[in-house]
């Protein structure tokens, strides 16, 4: 029996080697077909010459999720064939160059190999050494489109588009397709038990990552000025930002660029740019990932004390230290939550989504002059560098920015008394002055040194008291301002939290677990400080599960520091691995704990 | 501790300028730095200098880092907002102040540990960057706020108020700048008001990167005979290169010195800056030669002053990135968000 739009396709390449073009154009060439897809770039610290794999879900049913066993293999890297045949599922197809015959390594009894002699192929067609390389990429995709009963029409245009104006590159792709295509279809038994067909599922949305994302809604949000340092994985979001702006925010007549983007000599001084720009009144922001916070941490206190609005992109990758900087984790939540000395804490957001990504940069940047304090958003390196499927970008033009409590000249002229640090409204929040209003109104001195009310330095204990307070009631308007948790809650006893990436198996894994007689209420986060939902939520479940991919549990960590919550009211299932969490492992962490407990299901299983 | 704002009485004797403001506008508060600090005479001529200039108060962005030179900018042009930021961060905290809002004169002030330790990469950086901007240095050659530790600009061999000698080279935050290429290049002393005002004039007219090094004795660390950065020891080892007089372009330009000793800088904006030579071979327009004469007079333990080097025809960093001639801090959403038409073309590139 066939099986439609359900599979995981691994592709095993040297990194270098021109493998992420032909693999990025096959999982495009599915989402064109109206398949969702989820892509993932599994890559090495590297540039040349080191393993890199790149993985496709493709999934009807939208499961996004990564999965530890593949259904097809495309083994071209010797170095790693063990490993990647250890990796198919039992019945999964190996795909390989069989121009030497099989190598060893790649012998499993329980597996389908079908064997390809792509380096003959590609010899006696092509004489160019470069070439020779670049096209082995290219044939094994033809026979792909020939094995997966893939649209070659669709191929065969993306390669057009791709190649536009360099149009001699475009026939020797096109030939190196159909050679592919042709032996598979001459040779092999196609298509594979396993195929695709186009389908209607995917309406408008598009396929997109979240660093992209996130530049985009930056641009959307109103940011003017960007200062970063390259560090991998945020790098492509400053130069998404770029790239958007540069067509985005030109202007047609005069050229000229509405925004200010630094590379700066180290990330303390891409978020010292940020706070210069923002104490001047400009949206400003910094992609970094967690070697980059650790080293804001100064500038974060200043903003936090000195309030300051700033707009922060964490793209969290593996650490500690420089850990492993091409693997994804969700290990950065306490260090960006308190960074600083002295009693600091800063507002998170946490997408889980490309679309989440756009809405919530553009959003941050009115939360950050809202609040004049520093915005982390919390993404990482599975949601910020990876292709996936998902709602499209929407924006309400009648959608205006929050700029937040900023005097202008004429309110100066109509106010008896100006204090920076007043707080008039009862939230917590004063009123700012950008320099050069007002002639002799509104100027202060902004200092990181404790104040008074009226901006002027003062060691005064109770004054310094009275600020920090203010500070903390700041901190109680910032709950009610930022996106309160999604909750699904049928009154289930059970419950489960998640944020971010660790959203991305939950349907598979609700849906895994509901098989095994297991229903649970959902909650995901989407913000620090928590709303009043939260410990809602907790109290009323009578197990609670966390999912979070760093080793400390850093989410319940804040939970449990934050909220009036016990720790032993929450079951943490924590993946640190560095690929993202799968569905899998979370299911067999839930049914080990219900085994362990002894707790009933809801259903009897029908084994 | 409060500051204590100066009481404003205008003596009916103080000078209005063009824009009918006197000296006192210009000033801030009362300096709370030790009697006698150099750094109150540099703050004091750069509210000379913005007042000759008549340039609003209010239309200064005054930034610094940490230390005794950083808290100066509470004491000049009390009417334009300030930012006391974070040790040795000032270029960057400067440099994001002036990308949002190019038309405030920006003035950022540092001191010797400030700039050339913990600072020092972001001072080579901001030289590169080429913001718009004057750059003072207070150098006192000590860590006054932490009573009286070396700092990174103190001469080999000099000593410490106990005595003790330094063992390492100094780091020349004028040679690294003609190196990097600021655009404009100056060193004076905090002493001689009669120089360092029209150096301040003509770094605020200068469009680009203006550095003014500023030999500024600290009274209570490193003022005495086995330093180098004393009062005494600069008055005896200044070697002027050049006096500065900035002529702004509607004023009557008077010739004050003889023909051959003259040589007139054409500014960005029309103005002249006169520049007394007294070396007759001194090119203020030549980079190498500035760091040549400037190293050679270190080797024998002389100071030189004055205008080193300016490029008359700098650029910035707005130029360089292309930006609007409106602030970016001044546009809403009308004009910086592309809107939901432009969104439905992003869209359909991501499908």
């Amino acid at each position: 029996m066939s099986s439609y739009n359900d599979f995981v396709i691994r592709f095993a390449n040297v990194n270098g080697s021109g493998s992420a073009s032909a693999n990025g154009m096959f999982a495009k060439a599915l989402f064109r077909m109206g398949i969702p897809v989820a892509s993932r770039n599994i890559f090495p610290s590297n540039i040349q010459g080191l393993p890199t794999w790149f993985e496709v879900r493709v999934s009807e049913q939208e499961y996004f999720g990564r999965r530890s066993k593949v259904d097809i293999m495309v083994a071209m890297n010797a170095e790693t064939f063990e490993q990647d045949v250890a990796a198919l599922r039992p019945g999964g197809y190996l795909l390989f160059d069989s121009t030497k015959g099989r190598d060893p390594r790649l012998a499993r009894e329980d597996i389908v190999p079908v064997g390809v002699p792509i380096s003959r192929l590609i010899l006696s067609e092509f004489t160019d050494p470069k070439q020779r390389q670049l096209f082995k990429n290219i044939v094994y995709l033809g026979v792909l489109t020939s094995l997966l009963n893939i649209d070659f029409s669709v191929i065969t245009s993306m390669v057009s588009t791709q190649y536009k104006g360099k149009d001699e590159l475009i026939q020797p792709n096109i030939h190196a397709l159909e050679m592919g295509r042709s032996y598979a279809q001459n040779y092999l038994d196609c298509p594979l038990p396993i195929q695709v067909r186009h389908s209607e599922r995917l309406g408008d949305r598009i396929f997109v990552d979240g660093n992209e994302a996130a530049a985009l809604g930056a641009i959307y949000g109103g940011a003017t000025v960007c200062a970063w340092y390259p560090i991998t994985p945020s790098t492509s979001m400053a130069e998404a930002y770029e790239q958007h702006a540069g067509k985005l925010r030109v202007d047609p007549e005069t050229s000229e660029r509405k925004f200010a983007i630094i590379q700066a000599e180290d990330e303390l001084a891409a978020l010292g740019i940020v706070i210069g720009a923002g104490w001047n009144g400009a949206r400003a922001f910094t992609a970094t990932s967690g070697p980059g916070i650790s080293l804001m941490t100064e500038f974060l206190g200043l903003a936090y004390f000195a309030e300051i609005p700033a707009v922060l992109f964490d793209i969290q990758r593996a650490g500690p230290s420089t850990g492993m900087p091409t693997r994804t984790q969700q290990a950065d939540l306490l260090a960006a939550a308190y960074a600083s000395h002295g009693d600091t804490k800063h507002p998170l957001l946490f997408p889980a989504s490309p679309r989440e990504c756009f809405d919530f940069a553009a959003s941050a940047f009115d939360f950050s002059d809202r609040l004049q304090t520093p915005i982390i958003v919390m993404s990482d390196l599975d949601l910020g560098m990876n292709e996936i499927t998902s709602e499209a970008f929407t924006w309400d033009d009648n959608r205006k920015y929050d700029r937040g409590k900023v005097l202008n000249s004429e309110d100066l002229d109509n106010m008896e008394v100006f204090g920076r640090y007043l707080d008039v409204d009862g939230d917590g929040i004063g009123y700012r002055t950008l320099p050069g209003t007002h002639p002799s109104k509104g100027s202060f001195f902004t200092r990181g040194t404790s104040r008074d009310e009226y901006a002027t330095y003062t060691e005064d204990p109770d004054a310094y008291s009275k600020n920090m307070d203010r500070l903390l009631s700041k901190w109680e308007t910032a709950k009610s301002l930022l996106p309160a948790a999604e909750i699904k809650s049928e009154g289930r006893r059970a419950g489960i939290i998640y944020y971010g990436t660790t959203s991305t198996p939950m349907s598979e894994c609700l849906a895994m677990l509901d098989e095994q007689g297991i229903e649970l209420d959902t909650m995901r986060i989407r913000a620090f400080p928590f709303g009043p939902e939260v410990v809602e939520f907790i109290d009323n479940h009578e197990i609670v599960f966390m999912v979070e991919q760093n080793r400390d549990a850093q989410m319940k960590m804040l939970m449990t520091n934050e909220l009036d919550v016990l720790p032993s009211s929450i079951q943490s299932i924590l993946y640190y691995g560095g690929m993202s969490i799968s569905a899998d492992f979370i299911v067999d962490e839930i049914l080990s704990y219900y085994q362990a407990n002894n707790i009933p299901r809801i259903k009897v299983l029908s084994t | 501790m409060t500051f204590v704002a100066k009481p404003k009485v205008h003596h009916p004797l103080l000078q209005f300028n063009e824009i009918g403001l006197t000296r006192r506008d210009y000033e801030g508060a009362v300096s709370t730095l030790c009697a006698g600090c150099g750094h109150d005479s540099v703050s004091a001529a750069v509210a000379i200098a913005c007042n000759e200039l008549a340039i609003p108060p209010h239309r200064f962005a005054k930034i610094s880092g940490i230390g005794c030179s950083s808290k100066t900018p509470s004491y000049f042009l009390g009417a334009s907002h300030g930012f006391n930021s974070v040790h040795g961060r000032m270029p960057s905290v400067a440099t994001g102040a002036n990308l949002a809002n190019h038309e405030l004169h920006c003035i950022g002030v540092s001191g010797d540990g400030d700039s050339a330790s913990i600072g020092v990469g972001q001072f080579a950086h901001i030289v590169r960057r080429k913001v718009n901007m004057l750059y003072i240095v207070d150098n006192n050659g000590t860590y006054g706020l932490t009573k009286g530790q070396f700092s990174a600009t103190n001469d080999r061999g000099s000593t410490s108020k106990k005595g003790v000698p330094n063992l390492y080279s100094p780091i020349d935050l004028v040679s690294m700048a003609l190196q990097i290429g600021a655009s404009f290049v100056a060193r004076s002393f905090s002493g001689d008001k009669q120089q360092l005002v029209p150096l301040i004039k003509a770094a605020i007219m200068h469009k680009g990167f203006a550095f003014i090094d500023v030999i500024s004795p600290c009274v209570m660390f490193n003022n005495h005979n086995g330093s180098t950065k004393s009062y005494q020891y600069v008055r005896e080892h200044t070697a002027s290169m050049v006096d500065a007089q900035l002529v702004m372009p509607h004023e009557q330009i008077e010739i004050e010195y003889a023909p051959g000793t003259l040589k007139e800088v054409d500014m960005p904006d029309g103005s002249v800056l006169r520049l007394r030579k007294i070396s007759e071979t001194y090119d203020p327009h030549d980079r190498v030669g500035a760091l040549n004469h400037v190293q050679r007079a270190q080797e024998q333990g002389d100071v030189i002053t004055g205008l080193l080097y300016v490029d008359p025809i700098a650029s910035d960093i707005h130029e360089v990135l292309e930006t609007p001639s409106t602030p970016l801090n001044q546009f809403g959403e009308a004009e910086l968000c592309p809107g939901s038409e432009a969104l439905t073309t992003v869209n359909a590139g991501f499908r």
